[in-house]
């Protein structure tokens, strides 16, 4: 179970990973409790002969704290996750750290368009490359995905990473990863988008340095 | 009261508060074999991608996107909310109140022939060229709102136009709900002796009318960007496709409540009674719903947290969304201390609602992953959703539903159910039910999508296709295990043994009026002197105090 997900290999999905792992042991502490708990009240006060209940509304506060601590119990982890949780958003979601990689990835029924920037390093410019549904980045290196959608939503996923982003029409939505190791990797859809949603998959290259370089050499060959 | 109606006033045309109920639950079970059907399909497509499903033939994929979308239409909107609202509402409410009818019966008759006219136009978009809608049950535009981007045409379209119509009839229902139980409770009924479903009723009812006003607004913009050439959500003319999903979910999570909490109220009337012992923290329970009902309308964003919204608002609707499990775990833990030294009489009601209950707490607790964003960037739109709402509301929907059934099937047709095919029942649907959605959690945390028709499409996935051709066996099982029941529910209401007024010896008044009540419900009104659940009490001999029976006769005189 506890080797589910599939191999991270980016720099924020350790963290991730670990913050899902603190809400497990919490929300499975708690499962075991309630759980072993009306188990064992079911087989203690089942109905036998002579038996008879106990008169407990649980009106007075006196008896109401038996469910009020554990809810203020609740109420403290509820908070410590959110903590956690915040730290890890701002990593993950707050600011971008700085990257001279940008690559567009525009999504359309179904497929990703991916647009490599060139030597140049601008987008939108003459030595732009188009690839479809090929993402080549080299490792150890933050990279930007600028997100564009041409007609309807969808959702540029990246398990390994523990990227996932929707793609919405009219947006420019840019997210980053840094990749730690080198490998191919799949890029599904993951908001449904139409007949051929499933099966809308490209391919994320992640390089050495030293390959990288020979990739990037293949593709721009006038350029030295 | 005593005019003879003729056959169509009678069983079509009614204003009896308890045939209309019944005709929605017709409807409702009419409509679980359709959604029972569209999950047949989908997993067997899911296990065995593009071989023949038996009895059906192979699935193409728009096929399967319409599968998808139905299942979820149907199953929320023509299960869970005829049945779990407007049924047990319907019948419950007048019964429990000591009223004899609602407050608009012929509003109530008005409301169910709307909502059979939206079953029908549902129906009807099955069968239009295109085929039903394709775009998800939560209609995400611009997939939703072009015809070229689904291949689907009048299908949506009708799918929009049956769900305005179930809204409407469903407002009608909320009024008739609020109304009667404001105005039509016997003497001595305060609002603090109401039992706790008809509590969760009327907070159901309240969300409900307060929710889907966005919605409605936002369904006419869709059909008119489908149907006039408008842009609202369509960014080429200007328009916004992320306003679509803040309108849908500032609905759709109290929705989600509307369905939940008369599921709750279900376990919370049938676990007293067979433990003989009152429900612990009544009080404590209604401000927690009503605490709960509130948090529903500030976490909707916890269903766009990666939708591109800004990332600053993520963090405010985690932590709301995080601690709306504060009013649940109350209620949890009232519902677990009342089974505290209690005398457990395991029938069939019961069984089920202590299923509900454990099954909930799963389903509650995977909702602490879900609501916390950065989780959500990994298990967003995948699987474990799918598991974590499943074990929510089909605990909702399908064990409290079963409980509700079984706990006043004799107060609905006079007659007992068998408790043997209850129980058999009961276990083989609380073991496939399981065993069918606890391996769905770890095929989302392999990172399997949602609504994709071939998991073989991908690499990373194959490895998972054993766990899925597993669910696909405990499915198909599980919907099996329905069979008994509907044996049950037809045989014992022709053969079953007549059911006396109160075989349960409970307290609240629906079991004072005759099995089953005639039209107009009491023979005298009832007169209420305590609170709904007074079992084991000091003040009588026996281990049950009706909330009608005066102790002395002169605390009769006071009344």
């Amino acid at each position: 179970m506890l080797n589910w997900f599939p191999e991270n290999i980016s720099t924020f999905g350790g963290e991730i990973d670990s913050l899902f792992y603190l809400i497990l042991y919490i929300t499975g502490a708690w499962f075991i409790a309630t759980e072993g708990l009306i188990v064992f009240f079911l087989i203690r006060f089942r109905r036998r002969q002579g038996s008879k209940a106990a008169y407990l509304p649980g009106e007075t506060l006196r008896q109401a704290s038996w469910i009020l601590v554990p809810c203020v119990v609740v109420l403290v982890l509820d908070l410590w996750i959110d903590f956690r949780g915040a730290a890890v958003w701002a990593k993950v979601k707050g600011g971008m750290p700085p990257s001279d990689l940008r690559i567009q990835v525009t999504a359309k029924q179904f497929n990703w368009e991916i647009v490599y920037p060139g030597p140049d390093g601008k987008l939108g410019t003459a030595d732009d490359l188009l690839m479809e549904n090929e993402l080549h980045v080299p490792a150890g290196k933050v990279v930007h995905v600028v997100l564009k959608s041409k007609d309807v939503i969808h959702s540029f996923f990246l398990p390994n990473l523990r990227l996932k982003q929707d793609i919405v029409p009219g947006r420019e939505i840019e997210a980053w990863f840094e990749a730690t190791k080198p490998g191919k990797y799949e890029i599904p859809c993951a908001e449904l988008c139409g007949f051929g949603h499933s099966g809308m998959n490209g391919w994320l290259h992640v390089h050495t340095a030293d390959d990288y370089a020979k990739w990037v050499r293949e593709q721009w060959p006038s350029e030295k | 009261m005593s005019e003879k109606l003729g056959f169509w006033r009678t069983y079509l045309f009614s204003t009896d508060h308890k045939t209309i109920a019944k005709q929605y639950f017709t409807l409702g079970l009419l409509w679980a074999i359709v959604g029972g059907l569209t999950a047949y399909l989908m997993r067997w497509q899911l296990a065995f991608p593009d071989t023949e499903v038996p009895g059906w033939g192979f699935i193409a994929p728009d096929f399967y996107n319409m599968l998808v979308t139905m299942h979820g239409t149907i199953l929320v909107f023509f299960v869970a909310m005829p049945i779990l609202l407007a049924t047990f509402g319907n019948f419950l409410i007048p019964l429990m109140i000591g009223a004899r009818d609602m407050a608009f019966p012929r509003l109530n008759m008005l409301s169910f022939w709307v909502f059979a006219l939206a079953s029908l136009v549902l129906l009807i978009s099955f069968f239009v060229p295109g085929g039903a809608a394709s775009a998800g049950w939560t209609g995400y535009p611009p997939l939703s709102a072009k015809a070229d981007y689904t291949g689907v045409g009048w299908g949506i379209n009708l799918w929009i136009l049956a769900l305005a119509l179930e809204f409407i009839s469903f407002l009608m229902g909320g009024i008739n709900f609020l109304t009667t139980t404001i105005n039509l409770r016997a003497p001595g009924m305060t609002f603090f002796r109401l039992p706790l479903i008809i509590w969760m009723q009327i907070t159901a009812a309240v969300l409900f009318m307060l929710s889907v006003g966005p919605l409605i607004a936002g369904a006419v913009m869709l059909l008119m960007d489908r149907t006039l050439g408008t842009t609202f959500y369509l960014p080429e003319g200007g328009g916004e496709p992320l306003l679509w999903q803040h309108l849908f979910w500032f609905f759709g999570h109290p929705e989600v409540y509307v369905i939940l909490l008369p599921g709750l109220g279900m376990v919370l009337e049938t676990m007293p009674a067979f433990s003989r012992k009152p429900i612990f923290g009544y009080r404590p329970i209604i401000y927690s719903t009503i605490a709960a009902g509130i948090l529903s309308f500030i976490v909707w964003a916890h269903h766009q947290f990666i939708s591109g919204m800004d990332p600053r608002l993520a963090m405010p609707f985690s932590i709301t969304t995080i601690i709306i499990s504060v009013p649940f775990a109350l209620i949890v833990f009232a519902m677990i201390a009342t089974l505290w030294r209690a005398s457990i009489h395991f029938s069939t009601p019961m069984l089920f609602a202590l299923g509900t209950l454990s099954v909930f707490i799963l389903g509650g607790l995977t909702g602490i992953f879900n609501g916390s964003a950065p989780i959500d960037i990994y298990i967003h739109d995948t699987y474990f959703v799918v598991a974590h709402f499943h074990y929510t509301l089909f605990s909702a929907t399908f064990f409290a539903g079963f409980a509700g059934i079984t706990y006043w099937f004799p107060k609905m047709f006079g007659r007992m159910m068998n408790e043997t095919l209850g129980k058999i029942h009961f276990w083989l649907t609380f073991i496939f039910f399981n065993a069918t959605f606890i391996p769905m959690h770890f095929v989302g945390l392999g990172g399997m999508m949602r609504r994709i028709a071939n998991p073989m499409e991908y690499e990373f996935l194959k490895s998972l296709q054993p766990v899925n051709e597993f669910i696909t066996v405990c499915a198909i099982l599980l919907l099996i295990s329905q069979i008994p029941f509907v044996v049950n529910f037809l045989w014992s209401m022709i053969r079953g043994s007549v059911a006396e007024r109160n075989p349960w010896q409970a307290n609240t008044l629906e079991w004072s009026a005759p099995s089953p009540p005639p039209h107009g419900n009491f023979e005298t009104i009832p007169v209420v002197y305590r609170s709904p659940y007074e079992y084991s009490s000091p003040e009588a001999t026996e281990d049950w105090l009706p909330q009608d029976r005066p102790l002395t006769p002169s605390a009769a005189a006071r009344q």
